[in-house]
């Protein structure tokens, strides 16, 4: 992990403001804790902010969040800045790849899926590819650890993953299509690859 | 009371104490970073760890309560052991951590020699370090033009972010990233706004926060500490003046409990500069419309041939905001020699009347009353601008709890939380005749507080005012048995001074307004007092420390000390007596104010029968008594308030404003300096960036 800063200015948006759905949903969520409380409601706030700015959160609106819930602007950088999964660089527009890098999905293949984003994205990570469309990042375990090795994107998990099977998601994602998410091979969820290994005889 | 037995010391300690103040009660030294005392726990540095009988790991006794600890298995109290193998490897354990990032910079380090990590090294560092890696490297942050980061050397107390954001209340400095990537930053390196932001710079443990102003200027054991008190505002903060040579280096805050903790304003902190620039330092007499440099005798043969001429009707004299009540004393003797009435300190006319007995111009509640209180009505003032230490007090108190402010007068962010009731008179009387939701609250209250400031006073209305705010006390009950909370917030250093002297026009004389009016005046004496226009005509003598206004108008000018130049006796606003001591000597010709108006007396033919400060001491104690008890407060009477009361007039319906509009730039001496002046540009394009 390094030290995380705001975007360049040249990157960021001039304004950001909540939608008129998000500003009510925003609402609900600060009258979930009571009164000079709603700072509480700081990270699903900034959450939303994120989803609603294609993924990833710019300055203005971390300023927003803060406005809207009476906090000085530095306490909400603090929590912008203390937890990964807010992005603070702009991220891919079609698909940001969080590619799970912890030991069980390492020995099960990672690496391979980190060279594809190498060679199909950028060699860096949190860097947009040349045509702005995907970005990749390193993160911890995900818990999907049987269905190793797995991505996610966006809110969905891709698993059980070979380069092959990544690259065709990522076609899936540029032709602008939702790939289906889940294991990528025979298997529901986390049960046994090819059916079912035990309890046969057991009639439902 | 808890019992608790700390290095086989039984000690009673009460049972919210943590068991870092329980050790000290016990004579137990425990070395600290994160911890202050006027600050909450954070419990982060570890360098408090003490042994705590039954507890397998060593504690950090800063967050761990007396009342947490558990007994002996037969009831025995306690046990806690600071001194033992284990309490000490551990914190050389810490202290090895700590400074595997810190940088060996000492040699350069502002901090180096009041340096608590360096200090506390001596004592838990080993000799060598057991780290091959490259230190930790952190880009150095912008956060104003008062405090250099050098952020390598921080060691993440967080002291600066709790400061800021509970003693100054102005949220601004903050924590990013975490683990190793934590840095101490303001939002997007904006500049602190905070008026107490030097205090971080006293708060940083070690070298991250040190004083820009003040960098690689000097070393804290080549400088001469004076003990002195602050003239910036009317508080009277507890300073202490660091000198090397003849020059001022740094001003830092002496803890006075009673008065301001150990906070100073950037003002009194950072004003030094000023104390160079712009100095007065020789006399000049004007000819022929210029002023040319004099000796000492041409000015005075200048002013007496002024003075013989003139009726004693027509001198007159105005003591400025930065005075001594020394010099204002034998001003006073001087003019009463040269049988003269007019004598004003009130230059920006504040309706005051020494007449109306003590308490009726005092903060009779005491600053550290403050903390007692529990209600509060300003009216009229901007604590935040006009006395930013009394207003971090006022702070304190309300972040206690159970403690209502309401304010009239202008709209200003005073870092709590405030009912407004209005801008003017009219709501005070709403306030004083009960009509006003705010009134029950002040009389439900058992010690309510009225604040009035000098927004309120100095304005042509200001005796009406004055009284009306009387009478609300009175009605409202905040003056009675064991609890006066009518409190005048004063903004000159001066002013309780000058009105314990009775330094005000003797029956028919001229006010500070009159004199100054055109042909009000022949002979004007000037001490120092630079708020105030004097048109042509009158023949002007200054005595002060700056080339600022009141030597530009000025046809002689008598170059005298500023505060820290000349021992000096200031009574603040609550009519505390404070004795400040001379840190240096004035520069060039300049001398101390009362030894030129000692040397005018006898020019003048009316020598005054004091040839020494001690002498001229003696002469005012017999004359005031109160002012030889210093550091002590002689109360006023709550007969007094009612007095004030029953003089009752017609208030105006003007909005109170208060008298200070620029923080920074209030006083000819801040007005000399470059540091304040950037301040001032600052502060104005927030306001300017506020406002659109």
């Amino acid at each position: 992990m390094a030290v995380r800063r705001v975007a360049p200015p040249e990157q960021q948006p001039k304004e950001f403001s909540f939608t008129a759905d998000n500003l009510a949903w925003a609402k609900k969520q600060v009258e979930k804790y009571p009164p000079g409380r709603q700072q509480s409601a700081i990270i699903p706030l900034l959450w939303r902010a994120q989803e609603q700015n294609g993924g990833w959160l710019p300055e203005a609106a971390i300023r927003h969040v803060a406005d809207f819930l009476d906090m000085a602007h530095i306490r909400a950088l603090e929590v912008a800045t203390f937890y990964t999964m807010f992005l603070l660089q702009p991220c891919g527009t079609k698909a940001h790849v969080q590619v799970c890098g912890t030991t069980p999905c390492r020995l099960r293949g990672a690496d391979a899926i980190f060279d594809v984003c190498h060679k199909r994205i950028h060699h860096d990570a949190l860097h947009v590819s040349a045509d702005g469309n995907f970005s990749w990042e390193e993160v911890e375990c995900l818990g999907a650890c049987v269905n190793a090795p797995m991505v996610l994107i966006w809110n969905d998990t891709y698993e059980d993953l070979t380069p092959e099977s990544f690259e065709k998601i990522l076609d899936e994602f540029a032709a602008g299509r939702k790939p289906k998410p889940g294991p990528q091979v025979d298997r529901q969820f986390s049960a046994p690859v090819g059916g079912p290994t035990t309890l046969k005889t057991v009639k439902a | 009371m808890a019992k608790l037995i700390v290095d086989g010391k039984e000690i009673d300690v009460p049972p919210e104490y943590t068991l870092l103040q329980a050790c000290e009660a016990a004579g137990a030294e425990i070395p600290r970073f994160c911890f202050h005392e006027r600050l909450s726990i954070a419990g982060n540095c570890r360098m408090c760890l003490v042994e705590l009988k039954g507890s397998p790991k060593p504690v950090a006794s800063c967050a761990w309560g007396v009342r947490d600890c558990r007994p002996g298995p037969n009831g025995e109290p306690p046990v806690v052991n600071t001194r033992t193998p284990m309490v000490r490897k551990a914190r050389e354990g810490v202290m090895e951590f700590l400074l595997i990032n810190h940088p060996l910079d000492c040699p350069i380090c502002d901090q180096g020699g009041e340096c608590d990590l360096q200090d506390q090294a001596m004592a838990y560092g080993v000799d060598a370090s057991r780290y091959a890696d490259n230190k930790r490297a952190v880009e150095d942050k912008y956060i104003g033009p008062l405090v250099k980061t050098i952020m390598n050397r921080c060691i993440h107390c967080t002291r600066c972010i709790r400061f800021s954001a509970e003693v100054a209340g102005v949220p601004e400095l903050g924590a990013t990233g975490r683990g190793e990537d934590m840095e101490i930053t303001t939002y997007l390196e904006h500049a602190m706004s905070s008026e107490l932001q030097g205090n971080v710079v006293d708060l940083c443990p070690v070298g991250a926060l040190t004083s820009k102003p003040y960098a690689f200027a000097a070393r804290p054991w080549e400088l001469t500490k004076t003990e002195a008190v602050d003239v910036m505002d009317a508080v009277g903060s507890a300073i202490r003046v660091d000198t090397r040579g003849r020059e001022v280096m740094r001003i830092l805050p002496r803890t006075n409990d009673d008065v301001n903790e150990e906070w100073i304003s950037d003002k009194t902190r950072h004003i030094i500069d000023g104390l160079r620039a712009q100095r007065l330092d020789q006399p000049y007499v004007r000819e022929n419309g210029r002023l040319k440099p004099a000796s000492w005798s041409q000015a005075f043969a200048a002013i007496a041939a002024k003075v013989a001429p003139a009726a004693p009707d027509r001198i007159g004299a105005i003591a400025g905001d930065l005075a001594a009540v020394e010099e204002m004393f034998a001003l006073k003797a001087l003019m009463t020699a040269l049988s003269s009435r007019n004598l004003d300190a009130r230059q920006d006319g504040a309706a005051l009347d020494p007449a109306a007995g003590r308490a009726s111009y005092l903060f009779n509640s005491t600053i550290a009353g403050i903390d007692k209180a529990d209600a509060l009505l300003i009216v009229g003032a901007n604590p935040r601008r006009e006395a930013s230490v009394l207003n971090a007090r006022i702070r304190k108190r309300w972040r206690a709890g159970k403690f209502p402010i309401a304010l009239i007068g202008e709209k200003a962010d005073l870092t709590y939380s405030y009912e407004y009731l209005g801008a003017g008179p009219e709501t005070l009387a709403d306030v004083a005749a009960g009509r006003q939701g705010f009134a029950e609250t002040l009389k439900k209250a058992e010690r309510p507080l009225i604040i009035l400031g000098a927004g309120a006073l100095a304005r042509p209305d200001g005796a009406a005012v004055a009284a009306l705010a009387a009478q609300a006390a009175v009605a409202l009950g905040a003056v009675k048995d064991g609890w006066n909370g009518f409190g005048v917030l004063h903004t000159a250093a001066s002013r309780v001074g000058a009105l314990d002297l009775g330094f005000v026009p003797v029956s028919g004389g001229k006010n500070a307004a009159e004199m100054a009016q055109a042909g009000g005046l022949d002979v004007l004496f000037l001490l120092g007092a630079d708020e105030i226009d004097v048109p042509p005509g009158a023949f002007v003598v200054y005595i002060g420390t700056h080339g600022d206004s009141g030597a530009h108008r000025a046809d002689v000018i008598l170059p005298g000390a500023a505060y820290t130049e000349k021992s000096g006796i200031y009574v603040n606003t609550e009519g505390r007596v404070q004795m400040a001591n001379r840190a240096g000597f004035p520069p060039g010709d300049a001398r101390e104010d009362w030894a030129i108006l000692r040397a005018l007396s006898d020019a003048l033919g009316q020598k005054l029968p004091y040839d020494s400060l001690a002498q001229l001491r003696q002469a005012m104690f017999r004359a005031h008594p109160h002012l030889q008890h210093i550091d002590q407060i002689a109360p006023g009477t709550a007969e007094d308030i009612r007095k004030l009361a029953d003089r009752g007039g017609t208030p105006g319906k003007a909005p109170f404003r208060s008298p200070v509009e620029d923080f920074y730039l209030t006083n000819p001496i801040a007005r000399a300096s470059a540091v304040m002046a950037e301040c001032s540009v600052l502060a104005e394009g927030r306001t300017m960036s506020a406002a659109e």
